[in-house]
């Protein structure tokens, strides 16, 4: 497997953006696979109440982990763009506690990357959120 | 349509509420450098967010108490179609409530930039509705 792309070096080598304003950290990530992370964040809330994160937030959270999986996979940082995701929202995040998503691209042909993940907060067996994505792949250069 | 208070996530994305039409509002997100992605143009979790706040905006314009609004209803998901990449400009969200029933709320929200009929990308949200608790 190609080992040419590196997640936790494009992470840190962002200076802006919308990974840096999420405040996203990589946690960790295997050849067809990454893990980041989000902290809790009351500006990212539903409601100021319940102080409940809103569903927005995992949805950047899990496009970027998919969309780090499928480089990963491609072995190069490409351009590439979501076709689509869908989220099932298994139950609420529990206020304060910080998200991990992970997400696996699980099938790439020529044109189309495939990925699923996972969201939770702190129990892995217990999940917030499910994702199924598909990606299109582009030309070579980013 | 009732007044419309955005959820705090809706400001840290900087959406604002320009005006509205058929009694559901028009929500612009404005371009700023903390809504792109690695490659330049907007990230798609960011166009995601604004859709679904203009579907939640879409159905707290049907109640006349728009603050019991995230009480009553809770997400159960979310599909987002990206029809075409978003460039580093304006984008304008609204959103059709298809059906509210008693169980289940139906919403569907489009993204676009400066064409309306050029859409960049489309949402379908459904939400469990919960009856608030009287106290």
């Amino acid at each position: 497997m190609a080992a040419a792309f590196d997640p936790t070096v494009l992470l840190t080598s962002a200076k802006g953006g919308h990974i840096v304003a999420l405040g996203l950290r990589h946690v960790a990530h295997g050849d067809d696979w990454c893990e980041l992370a989000l902290d809790y964040d009351r500006r990212l809330v539903s409601d100021a109440t319940s102080g409940i994160l809103a569903s927005g937030p995992i949805v950047s959270l899990m496009d970027t982990a998919a969309g780090f999986a499928v480089w990963i996979r491609r072995g190069r940082f490409a351009a590439q763009a979501t076709l689509d995701l869908r989220l099932d929202y298994l139950r609420p995040s529990r206020p304060g506690a910080p998200v991990t998503g992970r997400a696996e691209c699980y099938r790439l042909t020529r044109r189309i990357a495939f990925v699923r993940g996972v969201a939770h907060d702190g129990d892995p067996a217990d999940p917030i959120a499910h994702l199924a994505g598909t990606y299109m792949l582009l030309e070579d250069e980013a | 349509m009732s007044e419309v208070s955005l959820l705090p996530y809706a400001e840290f994305l900087g959406i604002r509420v320009v005006g509205e039409q058929d009694g559901v509002p028009l929500l612009v997100m404005p371009f700023s450098e903390g809504l792109t992605n690695l490659q330049g143009g907007l990230h798609g979790g960011a166009v995601s967010g604004l859709l679904e706040i203009a579907a939640i905006a879409a159905i707290d314009a049907t109640l006349d108490n728009g603050e019991q609004a995230r009480a009553i209803f809770k997400p159960i998901n979310v599909t987002v179609d990206f029809m075409r990449p978003g460039r580093p400009s304006d984008v304008y969200a609204r959103a059709e409530v298809v059906r509210v029933g008693a169980r289940i709320a139906n919403v569907c929200a489009s993204a676009w930039q400066d064409d309306p009929e050029r859409l960049i990308a489309t949402a379908r949200m459904n939400l469990a509705i919960s009856m608030p608790v009287e106290n």
